[in-house]
């Protein structure tokens, strides 16, 4: 133990950002209240925000599914799925405020469209298989993306991404029984799956984003310690996952160039069709509209009991 | 595609040209925010586990229930009006910190005892 620490010269820019940088270095986390960079703030204010409105959008692919579920057991179990996902949209909100952008103004962003969110919530839901999809797929991609986001720089979005990870393996799981019961079922239960695995799977691995050649801005994350991962390392990750949990469960994945290879001791496989994403990301995906006038439409409806639970705190208050 | 990027957590989400709206105020007033300390069982302390909006304290916690313990994840529950904790400024190196940074005396290691000595 040393006697004495060197104090932090305050003031000027350039130590400042020293100071900031040597703690990125160290490998420490960077907490609210922390001098930081501009850039780094925006940058995180609007993954974090979009990531909080992902979770919030993802809710409604699956809530489509709640009052039709097959049986109590399967209702349970969606309703406490997509309860989480609320839960996910609150320890990420929380995770913005904490960088001085608020509640409502992200709300705003998110039903004026200035603030996107996940392409991957704008694909209809056709069957039950689906939900069974999603929690294999989507939220099995979710896993690869969130939990290296856990080591993340930003102590706040780390903390939220910890308590995520922990809840997404019930939705994986979950999903991925739904299938195997239903590949357990008659044929036309089989052939239903089949097909929502079609649907899903290319989806799916858009979630990554584009091939690292594309996206410039990854480097600087990474430099930041917000992202620990490129995109094409996750895609991969998932892939070599994926592939074992298909065969068994007896469904072929729609890519025609995946294949085994030796050399690399990875799965080659193909590339999404990019262009359907970016019409996605652009607003032309097939559920965009109806999917932000449904949260919008919630917002509004809900003014009044904003209104009313506020007045009523006026009056306890003066009471 | 050039600005896309999987960040988002649940998929990629488009990172240049999307506004923060960092220091735009609040388009309506907002309901208070509180902190979240959740005891995971007896004989813990209280631990900071997240914060949320609320009109009331009685809203606070019927939210907190509902967002931080869905799991069992605690016994008992405090939420505190954010605006009410007094906090030290965040830097470690803070001379508020440094009182203590000179004393290792404090310190059981900083006494030496002969290896022949037992339970000590």
């Amino acid at each position: 133990m040393t006697l004495t620490e060197t104090p932090l010269d305050a003031g000027t820019q350039a130590d400042l950002e020293s100071h900031f940088e040597a703690t990125i270095a160290r490998n420490d986390r960077i907490e609210p209240r922390d001098w930081m960079p501009d850039g780094y703030r925006r940058t995180l204010v609007r993954q974090i925000a979009q990531h909080a409105h992902s979770e919030i959008i993802g809710m409604q692919p699956e809530g489509n599914w709640i009052s039709r579920a097959p049986s109590l057991r399967r209702k349970a179990i969606l309703l406490a799925k997509v309860q989480d996902e609320a839960g996910h949209g609150l320890y990420l909100y929380s995770a913005a405020e904490t960088l001085g952008v608020s509640r409502l103004e992200l709300t705003e962003m998110l039903i004026s469209g200035r603030q996107k969110y996940s392409s991957i919530f704008n694909y209809p839901t056709l069957s039950y298989a689906d939900v069974g999809s999603i929690g294999w797929l989507v939220d099995g991609a979710a896993i690869c993306n969130q939990v290296p986001l856990c080591r993340t720089s930003f102590g706040p979005y780390g903390r939220a991404m910890i308590r995520v990870c922990k809840e997404e393996s019930f939705h994986q799981r979950q999903g991925y029984e739904l299938l195997t019961t239903m590949m357990r079922g008659t044929d036309e239960q089989r052939a239903m799956v089949q097909e929502s695995v079609d649907r899903f799977w290319w989806p799916a691995l858009m979630m990554f984003g584009p091939p690292d050649a594309d996206s410039p801005n990854t480097a600087q994350s990474m430099a930041w310690g917000i992202k620990r991962n490129t995109n094409d390392e996750l895609r991969q990750k998932f892939v070599d996952m994926s592939v074992p949990q298909a065969e068994a469960l007896g469904v072929t994945l729609p890519d025609p160039d995946l294949a085994w290879n030796d050399e690399r001791a990875h799965y080659d496989f193909g590339q999404p069709d990019w262009d359907e994403f970016m019409q996605g990301v652009k607003g032309n995906g097939p559920c965009n509209a109806q999917r932000l006038a449904h949260r919008r439409r919630a917002h509004e409806d809900g003014a009044w009991v904003r209104a009313a639970a506020t007045a009523f705190a006026t009056k306890e208050a003066t009471a | 595609m050039s600005n896309l990027s999987a960040e988002g957590g649940h998929g990629a989400v488009p990172l240049a040209g999307v506004p923060t709206g960092v220091d735009v105020p609040a388009p309506e007033p907002e309901w208070p925010l509180y902190e979240v300390f959740v005891r995971g069982k007896r004989g813990l302390n209280h631990v900071h586990v997240g914060s949320l909006h609320a009109a009331d304290d009685r809203m606070a916690l019927l939210h907190a229930r509902d967002v931080y313990t869905r799991r069992n994840e605690g016994v008992s529950i405090w939420v505190v009006r954010a605006d009410a904790i007094t906090a030290s400024s965040p830097d470690e190196k803070d001379p508020m910190f440094a009182p203590s940074g000179d004393k290792v005396y404090r310190h059981p290691t900083f006494y030496d005892i002969p290896d022949n000595v037992p339970h000590i």
